[in-house]
């Protein structure tokens, strides 16, 4: 069976030349959370605009392939790219007030994707929009889809986006930093409904986020990242279990825990750092020989 | 027990709602801080943590009298300073030193590192050996002296949230208010900062409050902690009876969504449905 999502081998450098993927691999297969897990500027974000054809016009992509499904976009002519990818991906954005648009109302923002690029009729749209609504609980969709954003709370506001990101039945769907700007108790309840509604739907997710605490409860796989690499590559329980790299076991140990607070916020070792970083230069010596 | 560093009792602050601001006049006043009783001892570090709009920033702004309360009173010291003017609240200023979230926001971009943390110095007429005293403070926070001529944007986010605290403690003040302070960073520079403010806490004998949203951090580093909702106190209490046995049921709810860094498949479960 094709995996849903396959990543192979990507590298992408900036104007400069400089590497900010790093033959990256990994693979979503179709019903399964994979958490990309890393500090900022590992990569996780650009490798979600990337399988989504959006990264910034200053990134290109130099080596490796990505495939939607067996598809390989990189062999599609931009248009049908752009089509595939908006048929069968779908994207649950960080903050929510900025990715919705401040002057329209809720109900159009989540019916136009369905009207417009699927093609369906205005009616089953708000049919289906209203169905979503549901299934993220909110109990007064009139309310809601008569509403403008800032009308709403920033919980209300992501159930939105989640119900538009579930609506279109995309196959994938690009997680990124979903929660981070919540409460903790409405982290939660987003958590919880994004793996009802993930395990309901059988949707593949691409989970981004900097917390190792969600990688542990919504992913089954996960991929930790540092300055564009994989450095470690695991099923969700084994990684917890016994994490392989320094890296992970470093990031593990700073990471505030309320259960063991003294074991737990450890700064990460210089020598872990300079163990990546010989590890990176390696990686890009090696990489250079071939591609001058 | 020796005296509080701060007392508070019957704490309220009102501000005006522009929410509800008419086109013209003035916006009515919305309770933010609803009574607050509480004391800071002196030399501890108190967690004060709560969502967003539960009033905890505010309360800090209050301490440091960034705020006039409207009702209640503030005590520092002993001496009540709730409505103390401006001018009078001067020379205590320097006693009430604040770190905030955003070091990005809150150095000034055309100074050079050692003139943001000369500047308290010279106001409070501590301009002589202005040299050594920026030394000191950029050693006590693990900053080589080559920083000194640095801008706000060469350093890094943890870097710059070091030079926060280098400023907020080169007056060597009784109180600091830390208001988010670590929100932004990574875990990995979070470790260091925290670890960094523990250490100096301890060694200046500082009296800290502590503004989180993170339970696990608080926990760290708190020996009290104020549990806040909707401008009013859930619990307070010391940091390890709040989490071996929170009170409130507002508390527990607030320490269970914290999402762990280990496997348990029954925390993403949905919430049995009560009984009809």
């Amino acid at each position: 069976m094709n995996a849903c999502l396959d990543i192979n081998n990507l590298s992408a450098v900036l104007a400069n030349g400089q590497r900010v993927l790093r033959s990256v691999s990994l693979a979503v297969q179709p019903g399964e959370v994979r958490a990309l897990v890393g500090e900022s500027g590992a990569g996780k974000t650009m490798i979600g605009k990337a399988v989504l054809g959006v990264l910034p016009s200053s990134v290109r992509v130099v080596e490796g392939d990505m495939r939607l499904e067996g598809e390989d976009l990189g062999k599609l002519q931009p248009k049908a790219r752009r089509t595939l990818i908006g048929a069968r991906t779908a994207l649950i954005p960080q903050d929510p007030l900025t990715a919705l648009n401040p002057s329209r109302r809720i109900g159009p923002q989540m019916t136009d994707r369905l009207v417009r690029i699927l093609g369906w009729s205005g009616d089953k749209a708000d049919k289906r929009v209203r169905q979503l609504l549901d299934e993220v609980q909110i109990r007064d969709p009139d309310r809601v889809l008569k509403s403008y954003p800032h009308e709403l709370s920033g919980g209300m506001r992501q159930r939105v986006l989640i119900a538009a990101a579930f609506a279109a039945e995309p196959r994938l769907i690009v997680a990124d930093e979903p929660t981070t700007a919540l409460d903790v108790t409405v982290q939660k309840q987003i958590l919880l409904l994004i793996a009802e509604l993930q395990r309901e739907h059988g949707t593949a997710i691409l989970f981004v986020t900097h917390d190792l605490g969600v990688v542990a409860k919504i992913s089954q796989k996960v991929s930790v990242l540092y300055a564009g690499k994989v450095v470690e590559e695991a099923e969700t329980a084994a990684l917890f279990a016994a994490p392989q790299h320094p890296y992970t076991r470093a990031l593990m140990a700073a990471t505030p825990r309320y259960t063991d607070p003294l074991a737990s916020l450890k700064p990460v070792d210089e020598t872990v750092l300079a163990g990546l970083a010989a590890e990176i230069a390696m990686a890009d010596q090696a990489w250079r020989r071939p591609h001058g | 027990m020796a005296e509080p560093l701060f007392s508070v009792r019957g704490l309220k602050v009102a501000l005006p709602d522009m929410t509800r601001k008419p086109l013209i006049g003035r916006a009515p006043l919305a309770e933010i801080l609803k009574g607050l009783d509480f004391d800071l001892p002196k030399g501890s570090v108190t967690g004060i943590v709560g969502e967003s709009g539960s009033g905890k920033s505010t309360l800090g702004r209050a301490l440091v009298r960034l705020l006039e309360p409207s009702a209640g009173s503030v005590r520092f010291e002993g001496r009540d300073i709730t409505h103390l003017p401006e001018a009078e609240l001067r020379p205590l200023r320097r006693d009430l030193q604040m770190i905030f979230q955003d070091p990005m926001s809150s150095l000034n971009p055309r100074r050079t590192i050692a003139s943001i943390i000369a500047a308290p110095l010279k106001q409070n007429g501590l301009g002589d050996n202005l040299r050594t005293r920026v030394a000191e403070a950029l050693q006590r926070v693990g900053l080589p002296q080559s920083f000194a001529s640095r801008y706000r944007h060469q350093l890094s986010g943890g870097q710059r949230q070091r030079v926060g605290i280098a400023r907020a403690l080169a007056l060597s003040p009784k109180f600091v208010l830390a208001d988010e302070i670590v929100s932004g960073l990574d875990v990995s520079t979070q470790a260091q900062i925290l670890t960094l403010l523990e250490k100096l806490a301890a060694e200046m004998g500082l009296t800290v409050a502590f503004i989180s949203h993170d339970l696990s951090v608080i926990r760290r580093l708190c020996q009290q902690v104020i549990v806040m909702r909707e401008g009013r106190i859930v619990e307070a209490s010391a940091t390890d009876a709040l989490f071996d046995n929170p009170r409130e049921a507002y508390t527990r709810d607030l320490i269970a969504a914290i999402p762990l860094p280990e496997i348990d498949a029954d925390w993403l479960r949905p919430p049995a449905k009560a009984p009809a």
